[in-house]
């Protein structure tokens, strides 16, 4: 039986206008997702800002009711059984809020141990499991307003694990935080899936995904666009290689122009600094970057490499097709 | 474990901690120290005007209710503001605790501090003015302050349910002091109204708890006040406890919990 059930889970958002005359508006923030996260699993839910990603995670959570479909979670309905839900879940989310500022560390995770009914007995000890975990052993006197952003998301993750459940929801838990700390964060999601802990993981950095998934579902616009595991993802644009040219001051006309050479499948710009990279997503077997060298003559050009399809370059073919699907 | 003691302690921790959050601040500390001095020291002078003894008593001891009131008129309605402005309403909802019970320390903090402003409030009558309540019946008038207290903590958590789904709501505790302060009878008589408005004080369990302590303090019998209290804060009670269900389903429905 899967750990986590979504079928056809919607949610929809009404907001009003105006004063005299109100008008309604309404959003479709998630369009009939369904997946499947099975037990032990590190499922990612991969998509842009505003994708639906933390919708879907609230629902799942108990927070937000669906507007239509349905989810279970260890196979209690999240709309039916919420208690039920919440006792086996634990919530994490990125950001510097959901704490106490004025507490300190330790009478933080008290607190929620307290709500969570983690049994008196068991309490402080479980605490300096946690702090010695997520390594706050030695700062759990000092009060949460003086923590680092790192400090402050590890604090987050030992309350999401106070009562043990077997399933995490983690919405984009490394935002914000300095690569050593995003590392040593994700050394510590690692570290409970190795322990059995069911994860549902929410990001938009694709590295993130590539490493911890086991798989991942992309989701745009409140619509998944692709599932499977990174490995497949890749595979699903690796029909192909990828041009990468370093390049300084790219005319957007150059840009339509390359895009619309033979065997082309996207062309995308990333800024780098002062640099440009263009990356042309290609077709097996086609050889094009004679004819965008060609397009880019009186343009300062760097590096050019030609490479396998990364994540991020599956990510953003499906994203980029998806939009002109809807488009 | 069994289930009361489990939930007893659950309630005490939480009402430690959050009662450590309100005195963490000194800026806070102060202006709690100082806020009911104020208002009490303007019903003082006021009523030191027409140099009746007993108008004064009845200022002294209706000013220290009115502290407690203020503490929780205003403020345990802007607790839930507080808990979403920290951003942990949402994990206060997410606990599989029954989400009146997560409320009830979170309101008896706020109490506490009414506490503390009902006492000052009669020790600066006591210093500056002079002012001593005469108690004929000790027992009985502690009870009705207890009493008191504890129903108005009452009407607090029905106040603060509201916040769950209003995400403004909490001006309704600013909106609701002053007229508190005259419904309830802690300044003037509510005789003194018209019938209509008599209504809305008798629906308020701070009538009947000051109306007991009054009692008590000269010697009369408070049971009919102080049962009359009792039954009103529980009512208000039972009102919050079933609306909070209600009005969290609402706020999960129109996704109000994460709005700040």
């Amino acid at each position: 039986m899967p750990v986590i059930e979504a079928d056809d889970l919607g949610r929809s958002y009404v907001s009003t206008t105006g004063i005299l005359r109100r008008r309604r508006k309404t959003v479709e923030a998630v369009r009939g997702v369904s997946f499947e996260v099975g037990e032990g699993e590190l499922f990612g839910l991969l998509g842009p800002n505003g994708a639906g990603k933390t919708t879907t995670i609230k629902m799942l959570m108990t927070l937000l009711l669906p507007t239509s479909g349905h989810a279970r979670v260890l196979g209690h309905d999240v709309v039916a059984e919420p208690r039920e839900v919440r006792r086996n879940v634990g919530y994490v989310f990125g950001g510097d809020r959901g704490l106490y500022d004025r507490l300190n560390a330790r009478d933080n995770l008290r607190y929620f141990s307290e709500l969570y009914g983690v049994r008196p007995e068991r309490q402080r000890l479980r605490i300096d499991e946690l702090l010695e975990l997520v390594g706050l052993r030695g700062r759990e006197d000092e009060r949460v307003e003086g923590f680092s952003r790192g400090m402050r998301q590890r604090l987050h993750i030992a309350r999401g694990l106070l009562h043990d459940p077997a399933v995490l929801f983690l919405d984009e838990p490394t935002i914000g935080i300095d690569p050593v700390g995003a590392r040593e964060l994700r050394t510590l999601i690692g570290d409970l899936k190795a322990a059995g802990k069911t994860v549902l993981l929410t990001t938009h950095y694709m590295f993130e995904a590539d490493e911890l998934c086991d798989r991942i579902a992309v989701i745009r616009s409140g619509t998944i666009v692709a599932e499977g595991t990174p490995a497949q993802l890749k595979d699903a644009v690796s029909a192909g290689h990828v041009l990468e040219v370093e390049a300084y001051g790219v005319h957007p006309d150059v840009v339509a122009s390359v895009r619309r050479l033979a065997g082309v499948r996207s062309v995308s710009i990333e800024e780098d600094g002062q640099a440009q990279r263009l990356l042309v997503q290609v077709d097996q077997g086609v050889e094009v970057a004679p004819q965008v060298l060609a397009l880019l003559d009186g343009t300062t050009v760097g590096r050019v490499v030609t490479r396998q399809p990364s994540l991020e370059d599956a990510y953003v073919e499906l994203v980029g097709t998806s939009a002109n699907g809807q488009d | 474990m069994t289930r009361i003691p489990g939930v007893a302690r659950m309630l005490t921790v939480t009402w430690w901690l959050q009662l450590k959050m309100l005195s963490a601040s000194a800026f806070n500390g102060i202006l709690q120290f100082v806020w009911p001095l104020f208002f009490a020291t303007t019903a003082f002078l006021v009523y030191r005007q027409n140099g009746d003894p007993a108008a004064l008593v009845y200022a002294g001891l209706g000013s220290a209710v009115m502290g407690l009131w203020s503490a929780i008129a205003t403020t345990a309605s802007g607790a839930l503001q507080r808990e979403r402005w920290h951003g942990t309403l949402e994990l206060l909802v997410a606990a599989p605790t029954p989400f009146a019970l997560v409320l009830v320390p979170i309101t008896v903090a706020m109490t506490t501090i009414g506490v503390y402003s009902m006492g000052a409030t009669l020790l600066w009558g006591w210093l500056l003015f002079g002012i001593v309540v005469p108690v004929a019946s000790p027992v009985l008038f502690v009870l009705s302050l207890v009493v008191s207290v504890l129903a108005v903590a009452m009407f607090g958590f029905l106040l603060s349910v509201s916040v769950i789904r209003y995400r403004t709501a909490w001006a309704l505790g600013n909106m609701l002091e002053y007229p508190g302060w005259l419904l309830c009878g802690f300044l003037v008589p509510v005789t003194l109204f018209p019938t209509w408005v008599t209504w809305i004080s008798w629906a308020l369990p701070p009538t009947w708890g000051m109306e007991a302590a009054r009692q008590s303090s000269a010697g009369e019998s408070p049971w009919l006040a102080l049962a009359l209290c009792v039954v009103l804060g529980l009512a208000y009670a039972s009102v919050a406890t079933l609306l909070s269900g209600a009005v969290l389903r609402s706020a999960r429905r129109h996704a109000t919990l994460a709005l700040t």
